[in-house]
């Protein structure tokens, strides 16, 4: 538990590393850039978030789960504030991000050259758009044409 | 408060919901399992998108109402969205020409919103007007590809056009409230937005080989809240749980 002098930006921050995505559990919310900043005035916190998509049904489990690391952590004094703008974008992902998504099998936004994507499975470049909504809002089905399994691509957005 | 803030920022918050509630009746009913993903996909971000209206709306209002109870507790008099978007799903040619004729208002409207002076507006175009972009794609690539289809396909997008093209106008013709709030500044001028709809509609229709319908009568009303039988039906759906057990959560 963390005592009052504790709570730093940084340690807020770390906190919140431990949420993940619930639909794309292997990354963080912090590496999916939807933690906008964290603010601290005497030792009462605010989590600044927006949600990728505006109908994402996973915001209401993120913010709970939030609540509930921070609660966990003794810190009691905080709010969660959703943001609209400015609006989220695919640029916003981390480095990190992008690889955990691409070990889970989900081929990274390749803003560069959205119609050269890479297969998360295989690696070939010979890949197809089957559809250009996926299993949720922020995804796109695609299909390897070498190892000829499908995979989702996170739209560059 | 702002009436005619109010006013307007409700009228677009009912064309999403009332699209969005349509385009989920295709969940499970899909032609393929791709394109029943698509149409609720597309139904998810119009949910969204009303969500960030009707939030709004409320605080306008700032009587306490939540989202859900403007939602839930309105008559169809009430309700502010053009006719087009409460039309039958039909068949998927006329979903698909419905979306379009929507998407290509949309995707331009939000666009010009963008630059609103009232800030929140900007902030609700600037994150849905990414999202209308994907919409638009794939309506505009399913006209294309049913209307320079197979003679079926070809005919179903005829009927549909004849079915929904004097439902197509209402969008783009100010009524009072959408003059004022361009003339305060927040609004978007639908004069310039409906020169680059019809371009767009007018480019895609040209490679779907399909035709504008001769008769130029357009139908309208919504947006004054006069509306065609079906809206009622969808109410029925939508509001019947609040209305049996009003405030229930789960």
């Amino acid at each position: 538990m963390a005592s009052i002098k504790t709570i730093s930006k940084k340690y807020v921050h770390d906190l919140l590393e431990q949420v993940t995505d619930p639909e794309i559990p292997v990354i963080a919310i912090t590496d999916l850039g939807i933690v906008r900043d964290v603010l601290i005035t005497d030792n009462f916190v605010e989590v600044i978030i927006t949600s990728t998509y505006s109908g994402c049904p996973a915001m209401i489990e993120i913010e709970k789960n939030i609540h509930h690391v921070l609660k966990k952590e003794g810190i009691d004094k905080f709010k969660i504030t959703t943001i609209l703008s400015p609006a989220w974008t695919t640029e916003w992902i981390t480095e990190k991000g992008n690889q955990r998504l691409k070990e889970y099998g989900i081929a990274p936004p390749n803003p560069t050259n959205p119609k050269n994507i890479e297969c998360p499975q295989c690696g070939s470049k010979n890949t197809q758009l089957l559809s250009e909504f996926g299993s949720t809002a922020c995804k796109s089905l695609r299909k390897c044409k070498d190892c000829l399994e499908p995979f989702d691509y996170f739209k560059c957005h | 408060m702002n009436q005619n803030l109010f006013n307007y920022t409700l009228q677009h918050a009912d064309n999403c919901l009332i699209l969005g509630q349509r385009l989920a009746e295709w969940c499970g009913h899909g032609p393929v399992l791709e394109q029943d993903i698509a149409m609720t996909n597309i139904s998810l971000d119009l949910i969204g998108q009303c969500r960030m209206w009707y939030q709004y709306a409320a605080s306008i209002q700032g009587e306490g109402k939540t989202e859900d109870e403007i939602v839930a507790f309105r008559d169809a008099w009430d309700y502010r969205n053009t006719l087009l978007v409460e039309q039958p799903n039909g068949d998927f040619a006329q979903t698909i020409l419905r979306q379009f004729l929507f998407d290509t208002f949309s995707v331009n409207y939000y666009e010009i919103l963008i630059d609103s002076n009232d800030d929140q507006l900007a902030a609700i175009g600037a994150k849905s007007h990414k999202e209308a972009c994907y919409h638009v794609k794939w309506s505009g690539d399913w006209v294309i590809r049913l209307g320079d289809g197979t003679e079926e396909s070809c005919d179903r997008m005829k009927a549909a056009m004849h079915e929904l093209w004097p439902y197509s106008e209402e969008l783009t013709k100010a009524n009072e409230t959408e003059k004022k709030a361009f003339e305060d500044g927040y609004g978007v001028d639908l004069l310039a937005l409906k020169e680059k709809r019809d371009a767009k509609i007018l480019e895609v229709l040209i490679e779907a080989t399909l035709e504008v319908p001769k008769s130029t009568y357009m139908h309208k009303g919504g947006k004054d809240g006069i509306h065609t039988e079906h809206l009622g039906y969808i109410l029925a759906d939508l509001q019947f749980l609040q209305r049996a057990y009003p405030g229930l959560e789960w």
